[in-house]
């Protein structure tokens, strides 16, 4: 495989509703994004550009098939290769590394990944049957199919065999909240207390409207490039940023669809096939998870995201990464709900299972410099949503895994006082940073990661 | 009295016009301004019936329609699926029918749904849970009824429960649904007949 660079990267304005433009002009504007921050034109990009991926979760959503052509077609592209990839939640994740294959396969020297939803053509509750339909429609949609319904009965599960609590996962809300709120690109942009989180509506006990992240219309293009592209780009007129932001590694998992259907395996089994290496080698960490299954508790169940963790350990072991909340600078993970950032805290190996939620009101995964209005005990270690995530950003869900790539590269290019306008988001001395894409209950799920090359 | 919410229901539809404005003359200047109008929103149904096949699960609703919950098993692991799945994960062999109907069966995780999808907001707030059943290794989602829904706590988890089966079938997995054991209802159930 060859090194491939994330050189630039583009977002629309995430917003309820986009009914001032088709999905496919949108994505222009992303794509324009993206190719402006490389300092070309679109006719001397399109020249350049290989091929594409295209990222859109839901045909309904848009009554729309082949969307994707549309898009390419719109974007100018046609007839260089391109393709539509799906995975729920995850789709983003997906699409950016299906584009990462591209260039380090080389099959192509130059390829873009853009991806897209239009949440906002049905009404709330239908856009809610919509995604409940990513359910199986025998067993699991009939019987009251909606999703945050299903993450509820997850983090019940989670409170019940860790003790987790609603206020934890609250402090996840106030976090990402307050993030956004120097975050311009983000839709939500307003700040919260626990209170304001725990006083809001509820929608499926213990999730609240706060836990629980918005639809939206918007889009987001990643441009990858190997050195041979980056060459080719250069020679076109392209002023890429420099260090380079390379792609170091990629990581993949999958799960049942019905949550019915995950496992519960033993200690044993949890120890050869998903313990993180740090956990492995820790005599105290195989003592605290041997209390934990002399105690009852199962892996996964359905408490945990085995996809996640198995994203993970693929994705660090291809990176080289051994200490993840140590030597990643910033993580940018699929929050659609709270409750699920606690549970890929975990999974992520930033803390062992049943941690999560003192870890997400420890303060290791809030940015340094905000006042949250919040009594935090640790200092940031490992800045976790910086952006906002889907909670504060939206989640117009083709779109929302290649946004973490564009903050991440952002982040990694030093550039988001630049992007943002404001300097209190950036990480600083960001060399490292993991994006995470998630899918349904936890059914696809991908680690990228990200580093800046000095 | 509790205030009244700040912002207002709204639905898609709109009223119907004829006629929207536009310039008289399509000359450079009105053609150019064309670029600065709101954009036009119109609706569109999309409506479908589909003839779903519940394949090799059917035996599992016709199980129901007589007041029988099945199960599928391993023939050799004995690996017990409570939601029935016709071939096994791990060996790849077709799996036989079990019957779980008086299995002790159990609270494994649940929520309260204040909200729903479109097609069952009117049924709000309904309780969701995954049950676990005795001798089972995976689990079975259902509606959890004879529960106060406004008391939801986690002590529900464990709690140990009854299948109660609908007389009139629909063929959906929710013609078995749960309450606790041994609780007698306190309301005759004319129509329906718990094991």
């Amino acid at each position: 495989m060859r090194p491939v660079y994330a050189l630039s990267g583009g977002v629309s304005k995430f917003a309820k509703a986009r009914p001032d433009k088709t999905f496919q002009a949108v994505v222009k504007e992303a794509y324009d994004d993206a190719i402006a921050a490389l300092g070309l034109g679109f006719r001397d990009f399109n020249a350049v550009v290989d091929g594409s991926v295209a990222s859109y979760f839901s045909d309904h959503f848009s009554r729309q098939l082949m969307a994707g052509i549309m898009v390419q077609d719109y974007l100018g592209l046609v007839p260089k290769p391109g393709h539509r990839v799906e995975g729920g939640g995850a789709t983003g994740g997906l699409c950016f590394q299906e584009a990462w294959k591209s260039v380090a396969s080389g099959h192509m020297d130059v390829c873009v990944a853009y991806g897209f939803e239009t949440m906002s053509h049905v009404e709330t509750w239908k856009g809610n049957e919509f995604i409940a339909l990513a359910s199986d429609v025998s067993w699991d949609y009939p019987v009251g199919g909606f999703y945050s319904g299903y993450y509820a009965m997850m983090v019940t599960r989670h409170m019940k065999e860790f003790g987790t609590t609603p206020e934890q996962m609250a402090a996840v809300s106030v976090k990402n909240h307050a993030n956004a709120y120097h975050n311009p690109y983000a839709q939500k942009r307003n700040r919260y207390s626990i209170a304001d989180v725990r006083n809001a509506p509820m929608v499926a006990w213990p999730l609240t409207r706060l836990d629980i992240c918005v639809m939206s219309d918007g889009a987001a293009a990643v441009i990858l490039a190997s050195e041979e592209g980056l060459a080719r780009l250069e020679k076109a007129g392209a002023s890429v940023t420099r260090p380079l932001v390379r792609v170091t590694g990629i990581g993949r998992g999958t799960d049942a669809m019905r949550m019915s259907d995950r496992p519960h395996v033993d200690y044993d089994t949890f120890m050869r096939d998903y313990a993180t290496e740090r956990e492995r080698s820790s005599d105290d960490t195989r003592a605290y998870y041997r209390d934990m299954w002399a105690r009852g508790t199962r892996y996964p169940g359905v408490h945990s995201f085995r996809a996640g963790r198995t994203a993970g350990n693929m994705a660090y072991k291809h990176a080289g990464i051994k200490d993840p909340l140590n030597e990643l600078d910033f993580i940018e993970l699929h929050d659609a709900y709270t409750s699920s950032e606690v549970q890929t805290y975990e999974d992520l190996g930033l803390c062992r299972y049943g941690e999560g939620g003192p870890f997400a009101a420890s303060g290791k995964a809030f940015m340094p410099g905000i006042d949250y209005g919040l009594d935090l005990p640790d200092q940031p270690v490992c800045p976790v949503n910086p952006s906002g995530g889907l909670i504060a950003c939206g989640h117009p869900v083709g779109a929302t895994g290649l946004m973490q790539g564009v903050f991440a590269i952002w982040q990694l290019q030093a550039a988001i006082k630049e992007r943002f306008g404001d300097p209190a988001l950036q990480v600083q001395g960001a060399r490292r940073g993991a994006i995470h894409s998630h899918a349904g209950t936890g059914t696809y799920v991908s680690v990228s990661i990200l580093e800046r090359e000095d | 009295m509790a205030k009244l919410p700040r912002r207002r229901e709204e639905t898609l539809g709109g009223q119907i016009v004829h006629g929207l404005p536009f310039p008289v003359e399509t000359s450079p200047e009105a053609l150019a301004f064309l670029k600065h109008m709101a954009p036009l929103q119109v609706e569109q149904e999309y409506s479908i019936k589909y003839l779903h096949s519940y394949g090799q699960d059917s035996p599992w609703f016709a199980g129901v329609t007589n007041r029988r919950l099945l199960g599928t098993r391993e023939p050799e692991t004995g690996y017990t699926y409570a939601t029935p799945r016709g071939h096994d994960m791990a060996t790849g062999e077709q799996t036989d029918w079990v019957d779980l109907t008086t299995r002790t069966a159990r609270v494994h995780a649940f929520t309260v749904c204040h909200f729903g999808s479109e097609e069952f907001l009117p049924e709000t707030p309904y309780v969701l849970a995954l049950v676990e059943f005795d001798g089972a290794d995976t689990l079975f989602l259902t509606r959890l009824m004879g529960v106060d829904p406004d008391a939801a706590s986690i002590d529900w988890i464990g709690m140990e429960l009854t299948p109660q089966f609908l007389r009139n079938s629909k063929l959906k997995p929710t013609d078995v649904y749960f309450v606790p054991a041994g609780k007698p209802s306190a309301e005759p159930l004319p129509v329906e007949s718990s094991v």
